[in-house]
């Protein structure tokens, strides 16, 4: 396992902590060569730490790290083959694009012409061929992220760590961004970990992602089975959004189970794990607003087919965001649920006001013991 | 109406500073260089003429206490850029916050007390019958009592303790301004300790050393008490020079002629370090 060539970084059992704080708590985990793999979580949940800890500015309290098979614990940062685009980029501000890139080659004692030959070729790559003798602060955001990148890339490195490199950009540009990067690390063929606590950055550009929680992996898989298949009522929660309910299983009924929720709804679930499946059990269920289909109540419709959950409430307001509107439902019993819906602009949309009937499937309701 | 208050208060605003400027700064120059123009022909007869400049430059003690003077503090500049460099790079960047403001205290401390007492402290440590001199002869280091006063070196190490702080404080400011990750990034790709600080940290802090490098010397050219006091009469340091002449001789003529060419050689000094080291001084400023 260690020495197979298909892994570039792998992490066995590494722990870390700060003074009484448990920062990474027991972290294993492999990336195959040329994957785009992401670390998600809250702040403070560790992954910087782990990170910093791959790069060697930190060293764990206990495991191991390899890159390429060979363990880099006694490696000093400087001599690892890990290169890391910073939070803030950390472009060097006294020297211009072309010194900025060339100066890691300049560090590994690279002759004069390879060094103008790689910086260029980089920096085409990067579709940025004419910027080299420009300064750091004449180039706008996307420029520099792009820079910040070729810098790494031009030493070949086995992994490149990205940490939040995205955090500090315009919505608009970070969008454009995410796709960027994508089509780089696949230019590039190399591996590349990237944290993030922005879980639509992660879902868009990974090939795997790990979600990240209090210093462990809750799980590991990719943006699919995340998504669809969570492990964890913190990953349900975590990854998407959803609709919350907490409550008690009441009886299993064949492959679903029922379960009573705080505020008096009985609805059929679908447990995730055995400790879900079984009666009088503390519950938490999520519910993603693309499953639930808004009826107009008194129209006129079949009764619901076996096998779903309805709910009566009242739209009490409407998010347009256009092919993802939403509307705002109030049940019965106050509680706010979100449910996709289509707003086409003609009469036919729904209003505030109006009573609605929810329905999802059973299936769709994800169920976790707390 | 509006526009009447507004600019009156922008000139009340504005006339404690353009009155300093103007009274104390402007004023008192002009005078020194009309009074620097003046030559003596007879008892309280004048002539304009440029007498006292000539003079200056023919009489080779004058200028070789003026060379004296600018070389002694452009190597005091240097130590104390030597000494205070890792001094502010631990303030800023390897202490923590709490550490730090301690820390800060502590270079200013020596500054509550006067020029003076200090120079008094430093000729208590020193002279024959001092506390270093006892030590030595009570370790057996030293036959006879040792006088550490009066040489070039005990001056050099009085005017580096002088004026290290002003050193320190511009260099630690830049370098506090400057992002760690900047640091992680030259390690992480690949520079060596001593590469990341010649090509990394130094390049980074040049606005902080232009301007520490320029308050130093600055202050240890024009610098009077410390040179007289730790090297008496074999300091000849140039402001002594300026003294003599307006004090000792009554010949104030020659003494601001003197004045203007202290100014004069001490801001070439400068202008030469700015040009050689690739600053403005606009730099130096907005940068620390």
């Amino acid at each position: 396992m260690v020495n197979s060539p298909s892994t570039d970084l792998e992490c066995i059992n590494i722990s870390k902590t700060f003074g009484s704080v448990l920062a990474v708590d027991n972290v294993s985990f492999e990336i195959p060569r040329g994957s785009f793999f992401s670390i998600l979580g809250p702040s403070g949940c560790g992954k910087t730490t782990l990170i910093r800890m791959i790069a060697g500015f930190e060293q764990p309290d206990s495991g191991e790290i390899h890159i390429k098979g060979k363990s880099v614990l006694n490696t000093a940062p400087n001599k690892r083959n890990v290169k890391m685009v910073f939070q803030h980029l950390a472009l060097f501000p006294m020297m211009n694009v072309y010194e900025n890139i060339a100066y890691g080659l300049r560090c590994n004692g690279v002759a004069k012409d390879e060094i103008d030959q790689r910086v260029n070729n980089v920096l085409k790559r990067i579709a940025l061929p004419d910027v080299g003798e420009r300064e750091i602060h004449q180039l706008s955001g996307g420029q520099k992220q792009r820079i910040a990148v070729a810098r790494c890339m031009v030493l070949d490195p086995d992994v490149l760590l990205l940490d939040e490199p995205l955090g500090a950009l315009d919505l608009k540009l970070r969008e454009a961004m995410k796709i960027e990067l994508k089509l780089l690390q696949h230019q590039f063929d190399t591996t590349f970990i990237y944290i993030t606590h922005d879980q639509s950055e992660a879902l868009v550009m990974s090939d795997r992602v790990a979600i990240m929680n209090q210093g462990q992996f809750e799980q590991v898989g990719t943006p699919q089975e995340l998504y669809h298949a969570p492990r964890s009522a913190f990953v349900a929660g975590f990854v998407g959004d959803s609709n919350r309910w907490a409550g008690q299983t009441v009886a299993a009924a064949g492959s679903a189970v029922r379960v009573k929720t705080e505020d008096g709804l009985e609805l059929l679930a679908n447990p995730y794990g055995a400790a879900a499946a079984t009666g009088g059990r503390a519950v938490d269920i999520f519910i993603r607003p693309e499953f639930i289909t808004v009826e107009r109540a008194g129209g006129a419709r079949a009764a619901p087919e076996s096998g779903h959950n309805t709910l009566n409430g009242v739209v009490d307001s409407l998010l347009f965001n256009g092919a993802n509107s939403r509307a705002l439902v109030r049940s019965a019993s106050s509680h706010l649920i979100e449910a996709d819906i289509v707003l086409t602009g003609g009469n036919e949309d729904l209003q505030p006001g109006e009573n609605v009937t929810l329905i999802w499937p059973a299936d769709q309701t994800m169920c976790f013991a707390t | 109406m509006q526009k009447d208050i507004r600019r009156l208060s922008l000139i009340l605003l504005f006339a404690p500073f353009a009155l300093w400027i103007v009274l104390l700064i402007l004023l008192p120059h002009v005078g020194m260089v009309f009074l620097s123009l003046r030559e003596k022909i007879a008892p309280r007869v004048y002539e304009f003429g440029f007498a006292n400049y000539i003079e200056f430059f023919n009489e080779p003690i004058y200028w070789n206490t003026l060379v004296r003077t600018g070389s002694m503090s452009l190597l005091v500049t240097v130590l104390a850029l030597i000494i205070g460099f890792p001094i502010a790079y631990y303030i800023a960047k390897i202490a923590g916050p709490r550490v730090r403001g301690a820390l800060f205290l502590f270079c200013l401390v020596p500054l509550w007390v006067s020029d003076l007492i200090r120079a008094f402290g430093w000729i208590l440590l020193l002279r024959e019958t001092g506390v270093v001199s006892n030590i030595l002869q009570w370790t057996g280091l030293a036959a006879a009592p040792v006088e550490m006063l009066y040489n070039d070196v005990t001056v050099v190490i009085g005017l580096v303790y002088t004026v290290i702080l002003f050193m320190i404080v511009p260099l630690a400011s830049t370098l506090d301004g400057m992002d760690n990750s900047m640091i992680e990034a030259g390690y992480n790709l690949g520079g060596r300790g001593t590469t990341v600080l010649r090509r990394i940290i130094i390049p980074y802090a040049m606005p902080g050393i232009a301007s520490g490098c320029i308050i130093v010397f600055m202050l240890t050219a024009g610098s009077y008490l410390t040179p007289i006091l730790l090297g008496g009469k074999n300091s000849s340091w140039f402001t002594e020079q300026i003294y003599d002449q307006f004090i000792t001789r009554y010949n104030w003529e020659s003494g601001a002629a003197f004045g203007m060419l202290l100014l004069a050689f001490t801001s070439l000094v400068v202008w030469l370090g700015l040009r050689l080291t690739g600053q403005s001084l606009a730099n130096t400023v907005t940068k620390t």
